[in-house]
């Protein structure tokens, strides 16, 4: 069987691997969202981040330099989001496209003559006796550090939300803003903080693409993982561990189809592209049924622009 | 006399083109549970935003315990034991009662001992709650206790209230007062802002009253009557609505047994609902917010349709017409949500009429609008009803609530319907412009239509209703006639099965 050509453990790296760089975006788009902004130039933010974060890293030699300029640039765009939305209160679901279209543009001039150079390797991570373990060895401790940092990350996350004052108060903001702001809570603030880091974890995804994944600077080469990672939030129903789960199963279609591919299956590729975006209008469609609780529902001034009336 | 807590000398705040404020002045006593009074836009909210640290005076100057007060953010009014209930906009749906709690918080303890704490309070004020249930699974009356212990927590010096009981039950008040009086008898000041009078006069020791930003008067609300109190803060005599006695006609529109699933997964669910209106009479139907309200007006709006016979008007069935069909039938009706439901924020009054007087009014020929027709109309509703705008052409969300609600319930008025349905007619409407919306329903019906009034306010109720039923979770009281109806009989109708509850407090 044609199957068989597919080693599991294989499998199970390159879906981590490949899960990484829309993980990160996710779990910076989600605190965004949490705190009521909906960004959607999260596309833009990533290949930002992947051309920066690869040009640095070329004329460094660092790929460690190259992610902080990644984030950097990340955070820079989304900053002029933060301009946009929170200070001139522009749509943001109008200033979100623009700010993709806009990232695909830049990085397609900033990156003309780094096409076809190779970056800095990053190395894997040695893990000891660990990555001897057989299959799980192969499978989970053969990484580069920065797949273990970005668990770290959700799990840091799902703290702060959940235990920290800081992101009860980020909550309380996305939920009700004008209540917030009543209770004396600086809306603007919290909102462009939140925006800064949806920016720089969408640049580090970004970077983790050109640097790590592919590795390689092409004009145009996150092709829609900022939208899957936007897909996601809302697959999680806003929650960083559900974010985690559902970028390892998105990533595990992406890397299972390649792999079908490979092997010769005769299922047309499209239809497991697919499969992320089907999967999502699904579970919206479960969310909206009003049968799950009001936690996982979005949060209340989700989009709403906030401008204080006094 | 009592110890001054806060003394307010010449409070001046201007906003572009209004003076909110204009050189206020009054002390609040500590343990004084004192009443700041007046109409909508009277500059109630101004003055405690002040005070709040939410926003700075323009001139004059707060002394609190003989020290220069003047908070930049309401962090540092709390700080210095200043604390506020707020009527709307202030809790988080999606977060649990302690969480709540602790946002309000300057430097909250741990959840876990927060949660024994909010326990503990609100056992002492008789005011129980689950720490850790989701806010927005909470009643109108939890919700506000929510923020009262929120506030408690903090051992505050001055409370300031905005509103507390226009969500709740007689009974919820009288809880809500009990705790009110025990704060006060512990040194507590509170400042108590309402436009409620009879309330104000059973809790206040003063009431200082503003109109149009300047305070009017300071007194005792105890030695005035309601009505002196009203003329102080509206400036004008006050007319209550007339009604001429009239014998009841026949039933206009009528409701058998009827059933409905809300349309909202948060909403109510109507349960067995029956009752007839007749002509000439006024039907107020109380009950708390959320108890099927919405409901009962979307079922008879034609928004949600029901089974054809068991809705009737004038003896026909319209369960399964839409609002169109039966506006020209003659069944109008007015819903609570004056934005985005009566009416559509972003289009002109013009259009607003339009939207429901087109099939009534014959505005609309071959599919096309009769625009001049339309203005004319928009024009007699403005006129009639008062409404204060530059224009037809203004648009709906640029009005006051005040006066966006004349306008819309004019607007129904005045295509003279059979049967009229008004959801919160008067809500956010200041005092004025509420009695001249209810004695333009009292002429309605004296000149033989029928009148549903659905509202929160019972005494806007017992003002206009001839008959009067209460819903409670879905379900319709049986009607019965509102004179001789005491407020302790009402608030167990609207409690639920009202013989039942005195039972069960008798077998306790």
């Amino acid at each position: 069987m044609i199957l068989g050509s597919i080693n599991p453990a294989v499998l199970i790296a390159a879906l981590m691997v490949a899960a990484t760089p829309i993980l990160l975006a996710a779990i910076g788009e989600l605190v965004v969202e949490k705190a009521g902004v909906l960004n959607l130039g999260v596309e833009g933010m990533m290949i930002m981040g992947a051309c920066l974060g690869f040009i640095v890293a070329v004329n460094t030699g660092s790929p460690f330099i190259g992610f902080i300029g990644a984030a950097l640039a990340g955070m820079a765009l989304s900053l002029l989001f933060a301009l946009l939305t929170q200070a001139l209160m522009t749509n943001q679901v109008a200033s979100g496209l623009a700010l993709t279209l806009f990232g695909l543009g830049l990085t397609a001039l900033l990156g003309q003559q780094y096409v076809g150079v190779t970056p800095p390797r990053t190395p894997k991570l040695d893990l000891g006796f660990l990555s001897d373990i057989p299959f799980l060895g192969r499978a989970f401790f053969s990484h580069d550090i920065v797949i273990y940092l970005t668990i770290a990350l959700v799990a840091a996350v799902w703290w702060f939300l959940k235990y920290s004052r800081a992101g009860m108060i980020l909550r309380a903001v996305g939920e009700n803003h004008d209540a917030a702001h009543a209770l004396g809570y600086h809306v603007k603030r919290v909102r462009t903080l939140a925006i800064m880091f949806g920016g720089a974890c969408a640049g580090l995804g970004g970077a983790y693409l050109s640097l790590i994944r592919v590795p390689q600077w092409t004009e145009g080469m996150t092709v829609g993982a900022g939208w899957i990672a936007l897909a996601l939030v809302v697959f999680a129903s806003w929650r960083p561990w559900r974010a985690l789960a559902g970028a390892y199963l998105f990533g595990g279609v992406v890397v299972l189809q390649l792999n079908l591919q490979a092997a010769g299956v005769r299922i047309p590729v499209e239809y497991l592209s697919m499969s992320p975006y089907l999967i999502t209008i699904a579970v919206l469609v479960f969310i909206s049924s009003g049968k799950s609780r009001a936690s996982s529902t979005a949060p209340g001034s989700l989009n709403r622009p906030f401008h204080a009336s006094n | 006399m009592r110890q001054p807590l806060l003394r307010l000398e010449g409070l001046t705040k201007a906003y572009p083109g209004v003076l909110a404020n204009d050189d206020i002045s009054f002390q609040i006593g500590t343990g004084q549970i004192h009443a700041l009074l007046g109409e909508n836009g009277a500059g109630k909210s101004t003055l405690v935003k002040m005070i709040f640290g939410l926003v700075a005076p323009d001139k004059g100057r707060m002394t609190l315990r003989d020290q220069a007060y003047a908070p930049a953010q309401p962090s540092e009014a709390r700080q210095n034991g200043v604390a506020m209930v707020f009527q709307h906009f202030s809790l988080f749906d999606a977060l649990d009662v302690a969480e709540n709690v602790a946002l309000g918080m300057e430097k909250p303890p741990a959840l876990r001992d927060l949660a024994k704490r909010i326990r503990d309070v609100s056992e002492d004020y008789g005011l129980p709650l689950d720490p850790y249930r989701l806010v927005g699974e909470l009643s109108a009356g939890e919700r506000q206790r929510v923020e009262i212990v929120r506030c408690l927590l903090q051992d505050p010096k001055l409370l300031i209230m905005d509103e507390p009981t226009s969500v709740l039950t007689p009974q919820e008040v009288e809880i809500l007062f009990r705790t009110l009086r025990q704060l006060s008898s512990e040194g507590t000041s509170i400042l108590y802002i309402s436009h409620k009078l009879e309330e104000i006069r059973a809790l206040c020791d003063e009431a200082t009253i503003l109109r149009n930003g300047r305070k009017v008067a300071t007194c005792d609300p105890r030695e005035k009557s309601a009505r002196e109190l009203a003329e102080l803060m509206v400036g004008q005599v006050l007319t209550p609505p007339e009604r001429p006695a009239k014998p009841k006609g026949e039933v206009l529109l009528s409701v058998e047994n009827l059933s409905l699933k809300s349309n909202n997964p948060f909403g109510t669910s109507l349960k067995d609902i029956s009752f007839r209106l007749h002509a000439g009479e006024v039907l107020g139907i109380a009950g708390v917010a959320g108890n099927g309200q919405d409901e009962l007006l979307l079922m008879l709006s034609g928004e949600i349709l029901s089974p054809s016979g068991q809705v009737r008007l004038k003896g026909q069935p319209i369960g399964q017409l839409g609002p169109n069909a039966r506006r020209v039938r003659g069944l109008v009706t007015a819903p609570e949500e004056r934005l985005g439901h009566a009416a559509a924020p972003d289009m002109s009054l013009t259009a607003n009429a339009l939207l429901s007087g087109a099939k009534r009014k014959g505005l609309v020929k071959h599919g096309f609008i009769d625009w001049a027709k339309t203005d004319i109309f928009a024009h007699a509703v403005i006129a009639k009803f008062d409404v204060r705008t530059p224009g037809s052409h203004v648009l709906a969300r640029a009005l006051s609530g005040g006066n966006l609600q004349k306008f819309v319930i004019g607007r129904e008025i005045e295509l003279a319907p059979d049967v009229i349905v008004v959801n919160q007619p008067t809500w956010g409407v200041d005092a004025s412009a509420a009695a001249f919306i209810r004695q333009a329903l009292l002429d309605l019906a004296s000149a033989g239509a029928g009148v549903l009034v659905i509202s929160q306010d019972l005494d806007e109720l017992l003002e206009v209703a001839d008959s009067f039923a209460a819903l409670n979770e879905g379900r319709l009281t049986a009607t019965r006639p509102a004179k001789g109806l005491s407020v302790e009989a009402i608030g167990l109708m609207m409690g639920g099965a009202g013989d039942m509850h005195v039972a069960h407090e008798a077998a306790e």
